[in-house]
């Protein structure tokens, strides 16, 4: 099986594309190296900002370099972007409506170990908070090439996350992606599973366990949280019974996005797995996610006991 | 333009806003009128703008990183034709874009502002911009001393040195006052010129409210390689003599006998828009 880190997908992606359009700039915050830019940088020096380590400089920075009509992604620790320049990214990029790409890496918990201070797993709780920001997760690295050459394209502000380790392809390239748009991964009428980014692996394997027990499950792929694919999640209801897996708080993430729609327009038992509301478990992430069934067998176990 | 005349315009433009935070019952009132000999200096005599086309792509960009002088900032951009003066009578009123910090919806507004320490790193963007796209236009942001206690500010200042960016002017509206007292009480500056010097910045100091010291310093050819402060002296409340250099003045409004006090210390006969 395939496998690469989605960073790494984006920055071979992002560099491509940067090489045809000189209006494309990366930015990092002494984070070249962790988000994999060194070749960027090298490469097209003219389009490179180098901010330090001061990611709300970085990030004005950015929305001026927008206003110029530079098309900036600002690259760096997902855990810094979504919180220490949290204001900068709701009022020079969400509210002023400038055309930035906030590319946060190595988010959840890729830095394990490293403990909660590097830990982004309040993001999206934070950003869908925001009005006036796209966010994406990837699953894998087609799926990221896909998204990068849709940022390129687009004049939304925007917040991707992606993980920093590398994870198996659930895609061939080209990914199949539209933004705003679920992709359904698998059928199945006995419950349903959705899931985003690294999760989305995860899921998958739980529905084939599933099925060899005889429970048809289907698999949600929702890469985008805002704008939220309803539609997919009124269609997953139809099982009557959602199980949503997420590497983020139980608060505010993915299955608070899915349960704020079924709760007010089609009310469906739910199972949200994510990590809980307390100080994590340390170690590396594949150690955090069995320790809290984060796993192809954890998220088979909630749809064995909840359908 | 001349000093005189550009002083008489900040006058009219501190009716306006004095106007407005009456009418509204709510603004800042001592940073507006601090701020407004700079305003005037910047939009009627320095800046490169093209009222009718807002987003002329070799516009010298400004920013109010001091967002809630927004009264006298918008003062300015209407009589400059940015948008029609009436509107400024729907300041801080249920749906209007004219609301109590710059909100880039408004016509000449570049990024919205008012979370304070945010400016200078946008301001730093846009001079990098012009530098990798080979543009002439100049930055232009106006903080508060009071917002320089914000780290951030801190963080462009290094930034715009590290990129030598000649293209870029921070003006601090240097009052002395903020909304708890003094600057020096409340987190003192002192020595501040020496602060933004060891920055790596070209620094000079102003009269803030006299416009033929601003002219002077703007018609003076800056250091190349260097980012440019300027420290702007001035009167927190300038020009009415009930509000001048008193820190509760920072957001009372003034009565309707103030109104007139104020129309008669600035020597205008009142607004051609309420």
């Amino acid at each position: 099986m395939k496998t690469e880190a989605a960073r790494m997908a984006f920055t071979r992606t992002l560099l491509a594309l940067a090489r045809e359009d000189q209006t494309i700039f990366a930015t990092a915050t002494d984070s070249r190296g962790s988000v994999t830019l060194n070749e960027f940088a090298d490469a097209l020096p003219a389009q490179f900002v180098e901010c330090g380590i001061a990611e709300q400089n970085a990030i004005g920075i950015a929305a001026g370099l927008a206003n110029a009509g530079i098309r900036p992604f600002v690259c760096g620790p997902a855990c810094f972007f979504s919180m220490r320049s949290a204001e900068q990214v709701k009022v020079d990029i969400a509210y002023s409506h400038m055309n930035v790409k906030v590319i946060g890496v190595s988010g959840g918990v890729s830095y394990g170990a490293l403990g909660m201070s590097h830990h982004a797993t309040q993001d999206i709780a934070l950003f869908r908070a925001t009005p006036g920001l796209e966010i994406f997760i990837p699953a894998d690295g087609p799926q990221t090439v896909a998204l990068t050459k849709y940022l390129a394209k687009s004049s939304e502000p925007a917040y991707v996350r992606m993980g920093r380790g590398a994870v198996p392809n659930v895609y061939e390239e080209p990914a199949p992606f539209a933004p705003g748009k679920a992709n359904k991964l698998r059928e199945g009428s006995d419950a349903a599973i959705i899931a985003c980014g690294e999760m989305v692996y995860h899921a998958l394997k739980a529905a084939q366990a599933l099925a060899e027990e005889g429970i048809a499950v289907s698999v949600y792929d929702m890469h985008t949280l805002r704008p939220l694919d309803e539609a997919a999640i009124l269609e997953a209801a139809e099982t009557g019974f959602v199980v949503t897996v997420e590497e983020h708080n139980i608060h505010g993430g993915l299955g608070g996005a899915v349960a704020e729609v079924l709760s007010q327009e089609k009310p469906t038992r739910m199972r949200i797995l994510g990590l809980p509301d307390a100080k994590h478990f340390t170690g590396n992430s594949a150690e955090v996610f069995a320790h809290y069934g984060l796993t192809a067998e954890g998220i088979a176990q909630a749809v064995r006991k909840g359908r | 333009m001349d000093a005189t005349t550009l002083q008489t315009i900040a006058n009219q433009r501190r009716a306006d806003a004095v106007t407005m935070i009456h009418r509204a019952n709510t603004g800042h009132t001592g940073g507006s009128m601090s701020s407004l000999d700079i305003l005037t200096t910047l939009y009627y005599a320095v800046l490169s703008v093209r009222p009718q086309e807002p987003h002329w792509p070799e516009r010298d960009r400004f920013l109010l990183s001091k967002g809630h002088s927004v009264e006298g900032y918008l003062a300015v951009l209407a009589d400059r034709g940015f948008f029609p003066k009436a509107e400024l009578a729907t300041f801080s009123m249920a749906g209007s874009r004219l609301i109590g910090h710059p909100n880039n919806q408004t016509p000449g507004v570049e990024v919205c502002t008012g979370a304070l320490g945010h400016g200078l790193s946008v301001g730093v963007g846009m001079a990098i911009a012009a530098k990798r796209l080979q543009k002439s236009y100049r930055t232009f942001v106006l903080m508060g001393d009071g917002e320089q206690a914000e780290g951030s500010v801190w963080e462009a200042a290094m930034a715009g040195a590290n990129y030598q960016l000649d293209n870029l002017y921070a003006i601090i509206d240097r009052n002395g006052l903020q909304i708890s007292g003094a600057t020096e009480d409340v987190m003192a500056l002192e020595d501040f010129a020496d602060k933004w010097r060891a920055f790596g910045w070209d620094v000079a100091e102003a009269a803030g409210n006299d416009p033929q010291s601003l002219l002077t310093y703007f018609e003076t050819p800056r250091p190349a390689g260097k980012p440019h402060c300027l420290i702007a002296r001035t009167i927190k409340g300038k020009g009415l003599p009930f509000a001048e250099n008193r820190k509760d003045w920072h957001h009372k409004v003034p009565s309707a006998e103030q109104l007139l006090e104020a129309y008669a210390a600035l020597g205008v006969k009142g607004v051609d828009w309420a």
